[in-house]
C-alpha cells in the first residue's frame, strides 16, 4: 500500500468459549502481535462470530483505527465469510482480510503441548501480519451476463431443464444431436418408472408437449455444438444443424411407403438394436418431435427411391451453421448403456441379451419372445461392467452404476405381471434398491422371484452352454455357499451406465473436467454439486453420473435453477483472485499459456515487446502458471509471490 | 521468537478446497499431531514455486510437507504431477544447496484425510529428528 494510506492492521483473537483457549494462550498470542509493526489494535473474545465480536470488527474500521483486519479463530470454511462480511458492512475493503484457523488446525491437534501450541498461534498470525502488509484493496470483477442458456442434450434431462428455463422468460436453446429429443428415457418406452404408474415415453411426451407450447424456445435437432468460446454470461456458440433431407412431414400412405422402399438397414439405436431401422428415420413414437423424418446420410447411398415415394424428401438441403450468444450452459448429455465384451457372461450367443436388450424387445413387441418362444426361465445376472476391478486388458467400471438394481427389479416384476408362470432368478452381488425402491424388492420377493447372492471372491457367476441352452452356475452365499446350475431360457446381463460420447466430446469442447469415472464432474459434491469449474456451465442427470429418471429430474431443475439465478440478475461477480501479469518482469515465454488449465492466457504483443495477458473471466485462479514463470511476472491477486515468501520468512522466525 | 534448534520445524503447504479442509477434519476428529507446524494455504498445489520450498529451508523451516490435492483438485485433474514435478525442481535446489532432498515431502490429502495427514506428518517429523537441524544454514549459526 502507499505510504500515508499504510495498513493498519487489527488482530482479533477468538477464544471459542474454551475451545480454542483452554490450549492456546490467547492472551500471549495478542501481546505478541501488539509487538509488530503496523500492528494497531490486538484484542482477544470470547465468541468472535457473535454479534458483539463482528462489531468489534466494524467499529475498529469505522473510527478508522483499522484497515486491515485478521481474525484468529475457527476454519476458514466456517467463518472467512462472516468476517469479510463484517467488513465490508463497516465500510472496509473485505479483501484486507486473512483468516488464521487456531481451532481446527491448533487447539484441537495440539491439546497436549499447550506452549508449542500457543507458538504455533503466534507464527500463524505473524505469516498473516507478513500477509497484510502487502495487500492491496481488491474488488469483485463484475461482468454482464446474456439472458439466454443453452441447453445441451435433448433426453429427458435436457428437457425439463429446458422448460424450468423457458417458463421463467429466458430465452432458451435446445441443442440435440439424434434427429429426435427424447434421449434414453423415450428408449425405455413402456415399461413404468417405478415409483410413478406413468411409464418413461409419457414424462418424455408430457415435456415436449408443453415445451412447444411455451414460446421462448428454439429446438434444433439433429444438431450439434461445434465450438464454444468466450465466459460465464458471455458465451458465442457455434452450431451445426444437419439437414433432415425432408421439407415437409409426410402424410400417413407417405409413411407406408417410406417404411417399405429403403434397402439400406442398420440396428436401431431406438429399439437398443434388437431390431432394424432404415436410412430413413422416421419419428420413433408416438408425439415424437420434429414429426418430420430424418435421413441417416451415413447409411444412405442416395439410390434415389424414396424421392419417388414422397415428394418431400429434398437432397439439396445444406446444413446450416447457428450462431448463438448465451449467458449460461446446461449440460444435459447424458449416458450410454455398458455394452458388455463378446463373451462376457456367454454375450453375443443364443439367449443371452442385457437388459436394455430386453427392454427393447417389451416395447418393440409388447412382449417377450426368444426364438419364437416365449422363456419359461429367466436368470438376471447382477453388476456386469459395475463394480469391477480394473484388470489389464479387460473392460471393467469400479463404480456402481446405481440404478440398475431398481431397473432390473422394475423389469422383473412387470414380465412377472406379463407371463405369471415365468421362474426369475436374480443373481445378485447385492440389490441396491435403495429408498422408496425398496417396495419393488419387496413386491419381487413375493412374486417368488428367487434371489442367489454371489460373492467375487469366491468366483464370479458363468454361463455355460448345454444344448444351445444357457446354464448359469453360481456358488450361493445365501445357502451356505451351494454351487448352482440353473438352466435356462434367457439370461440377461444387468448392465450399468457409461457416459455418452456426446458426453465426452462435449468435455473436451468445453473444456471441463471429467473424473476418474468419466462423468462430468462438478465442483463438489456437497457444496456446489451441480456446478463445474467454468463459471456458467452447469451439469445434469446422467452426464454427471450414473442415477435414475427421479433423480436425473431433480438433478435438471437444480442445474435449471442455478443457471437461471445466475442469468435472471444480468450480470455477476467472480471472486478477484485471478492471475494477472507483472508488465516490467514478463519476458514472454509463454510457459504459463500451455501450463493454464483454462486458456485464460495469451501472449500478446510484437516480437520483442511480446507480453502474457490473462483473460480475468476465464481464470480460475489456480495458480499453476504461477510456478512455472521463469522471471515471477505471472502472480495471483491476493496471493502475489512477495506475500507468500514474505509470510514464509515470518513465520520461519528468520527475521528475529 | 527464536526457534529452538532441537525441535524441527515443518511448514505445511494445503490448499484451500481439498488439503486444507483434510488437515482441518484431523481437528475435528481431535487427532494429534506435532504443534512445531506452520500452514501456508494457497489455491492449489500446483502454484508452488520450488523456490519457496528452498526458502522455507533457509528461513528457519527443517522441513517442507506439501499435502497436495490428489484427483479431487477441482482446477485440475493432473495437478498431483505437476506439483510432483514442481517438488523435484525444489529437490534439486536443495542438492545444490548440500541439503537433503528428503526435508521436502509431498503427499497427496482428501478432504476427509485427516487421518492420513496426521500419520504423515508424525511420520515425516520423526524422520527429520533423526536428520536433525539444517548443516548449512549458514546466517542463523
Ligand atoms: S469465530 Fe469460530 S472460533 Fe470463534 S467463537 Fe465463533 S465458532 Fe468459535
Ligand atoms: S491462475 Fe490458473 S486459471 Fe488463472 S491464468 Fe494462471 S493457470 Fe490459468
Amino acid at each position: 500500500m502507499e505510504e500515508g494510506n499504510r495498513v493498519r492492521v487489527g488482530v482479533y483473537v477468538c477464544h471459542c468459549g474454551g475451545n480454542i483457549s483452554d490450549v492456546v494462550n490467547v492472551k500471549r498470542v495478542v501481546e505478541e502481535a501488539r509487538k509488530e509493526g503496523d500492528v494497531v489494535v490486538a484484542r482477544d473474545f470470547m465468541f468472535m462470530c457473535s454479534e458483539a465480536g463482528q462489531k468489534l470488527i466494524e467499529d475498529d474500521i469505522r473510527s478508522g483505527k483499522v484497515n486491515a483486519v485478521i481474525v484468529a479463530s475457527c476454519s476458514p470454511r466456517l467463518h472467512e465469510a462472516t468476517f469479510r462480511a463484517a467488513i465490508t458492512r463497516a465500510g472496509g475493503n473485505p479483501y484486507m482480510y486473512y483468516h488464521v484457523d487456531i481451532r481446527e488446525e491448533c487447539s484441537w491437534v495440539h491439546e497436549n503441548d499447550k506452549e508449542e501450541a500457543t507458538n504455533k498461534a503466534i507464527r500463524q498470525v505473524r505469516a498473516a501480519i507478513a500477509y497484510l502488509r502487502r495487500a492491496e484493496p481488491l474488488n469483485r470483477i463484475r461482468v454482464d451476463c446474456e439472458r439466454s442458456v443453452l441447453v445441451i442434450g435433448g433426453g429427458i434431462a435436457g428437457l425439463r431443464a429446458a422448460l424450468d428455463l423457458a417458463e421463467s422468460g429466458l430465452t432458451v436453446y435446445l441443442v440435440e444431436r439424434a434427429p429426435f429429443l427424447g434421449g434414453n428415457a423415450a428408449k425405455i418406452g413402456r415399461v413404468k418408472v417405478f415409483p410413478y404408474e406413468k411409464t418413461a415415453i409419457d414424462v418424455v411426451r408430457g415435456l415436449i408437449e408443453v415445451l412447444r407450447k411455451v414460446g421462448s424456445v428454439a429446438i434444433y435437432t439433429n444438431a450439434e455444438v461445434e465450438g464454444v468460446s468466450g465466459y460465464v454470461g458471455n458465451f458465442d456458440v457455434t452450431i451445426r444443424v444437419n439437414p433432415r433431407y425432408f421439407r415437409d412431414r409426410p402424410n400417413e400412405q407417405e409413411i407406408e411407403e417410406l417404411k417399405r422402399i429403403c434397402s439400406r438397414k442398420t440396428r436401431d439405436e431406438f429399439s437398443f438394436g434388437i431390431s432394424e431401422r432404415t436410412a430413413l428415420v422416421l419419428p420413433p413414437f408416438n408425439g415424437a418431435y420434429p414429426e418430420i423424418p430424418a435421413i441417416d446420410m451415413a447409411l444412405c447411398d442416395k439410390c434415389g427411391l424414396c424421392t419417388k415415394a414422397c415428394d418431400k424428401v429434398d437432397f439439396s438441403q445444406e446444413p446450416q451453421v447457428v450462431h448463438l450468444r448465451v449467458g449460461a450452459i446446461v449440460v444435459a448429455t447424458g449416458f450410454k448403456p455398458y455394452k458388455p465384451e463378446k463373451g462376457e457372461y456367454g454375450y453375443g450367443l443364443p439367449g443371452v441379451i442385457t437388459l436394455q436388450e430386453l427392454v427393447g424387445l417389451i416395447n418393440k413387441y409388447g412382449d417377450v419372445v426368444i426364438n419364437g418362444k416365449r422363456p419359461r426361465s429367466i436368470a438376471f445376472i447382477y453388476c456386469v461392467g459395475s463394480r469391477r476391478r480394473r484388470e489389464e486388458g479387460k473392460k471393467a467400471n469400479e463404480y456402481c452404476s446405481r440404478y440398475c438394481c431398481v431397473a432390473a427389479l422394475d423389469v422383473a416384476t412387470t414380465i412377472k405381471e406379463l407371463m405369471r408362470d415365468v421362474k426369475i432368478y436374480h443373481v445378485v452381488r447385492d440389490v441396491r434398491s435403495y429408498g422408496i425402491n425398496e417396495i419393488l424388492f419387496e413386491e419381487a420377493s413375493r412374486q417368488g422371484q428367487v434371489f442367489i447372492k454371489y460373492d467375487v471372491d469366491e468366483g464370479e457367476p458363468q454361463v455355460l452352454y448345454d444344448n444351445g441352452k444357457p446354464i448359469v452356475k453360481v456358488k450361493d452365499v445365501l445357502t451356505d455357499h451351494t454351487e448352482l446350475e440353473l438352466p435356462v431360457d434367457l439370461v440377461v446381463l444387468v448392465t450399468g451406465m457409461e457416459p455418452s460420447d456426446g458426453t465426452v466430446r462435449i468435455a473436451e469442447k468445453l473444456k471441463t473436467s471429467r473424473g476418474i469415472d468419466g462423468f462430468l464432474q462438478e465442483v463438489h459434491p456437497k457444496l456446489r454439486p451441480v456446478e463445474t469449474m467454468l463459471s456458467g456451465i452447469f451439469i445434469a442427470g446422467t452426464a454427471q453420473a450414473p442415477r435414475g429418471i427421479s433423480e436425473t429430474l431433480a438433478s435438471a431443475s437444480a442445474a435449471a435453477a442455478k443457471a437461471m439465478s445466475l442469468v435472471l440478475k444480468g450480470y455477476t461477480e467472480l471472486e478477484p483472485f485471478v492471475a494477472f501479469v507483472d508488465q516490467d518482469k514478463c519476458r514472454g515465454s509463454g510457459l504459463c499459456v500451455s501450463e493454464c488449465p483454462y486458456g485464460a492466457i495469451e501472449i500478446r504483443g510484437e516480437v520483442g515487446g511480446k507480453r502474457a495477458w490473462v483473460n480475468e473471466a476465464l481464470c480460475k485462479g489456480c495458480g499453476a502458471c504461477v510456478a512455472v514463470c521463469p522471471s515471477g511476472a505471472m502472480q495471483l491477486r491476493g496471493l502475489r509471490n512477495t506475500q507468500v515468501e514474505d509470510m514464509i520468512r515470518a513465520a520461519g522466525g528468520a527475521h528475529a | 521468537m527464536v526457534l529452538k534448534k532441537s525441535n524441527p520445524q515443518i511448514l505445511i503447504f494445503t490448499t484451500n478446497i481439498i488439503s486444507d479442509p483434510g488437515v482441518c477434519s484431523a481437528g475435528l476428529m481431535h487427532l494429534s499431531y506435532p504443534a512445531q507446524t506452520t500452514i501456508i494455504k494457497v489455491p492449489c498445489s500446483s502454484m508452488i514455486r520450488p523456490e519457496w520450498i528452498a526458502l522455507a529451508l533457509e528461513s528457519g523451516f527443517d522441513g517442507v510437507f506439501v499435502a497436495a490435492d490428489g484427483t479431487d483438485c477441482p482446477y485440475l485433474t493432473d495437478c498431483t504431477n505437476r506439483t510432483a514435478k514442481r517438488v523435484r525442481e525444489a529437490q534439486e535446489l536443495l542438492s545444490n544447496k548440500g541439503i537433503e532432498p528428503e526435508r521436502v515431502k509431498m503427499a497427496a490429502i482428501c478432504s476427509v484425510c485427516g487421518e492420513a495427514f496426521t500419520r504423515l506428518v508424525n511420520d515425516f517429523y520423526s524422520r527429520l529428528m533423526e536428520l536433525g537441524p539444517i548443516k548449512v544454514r549458514t546466517h542463523e549459526e
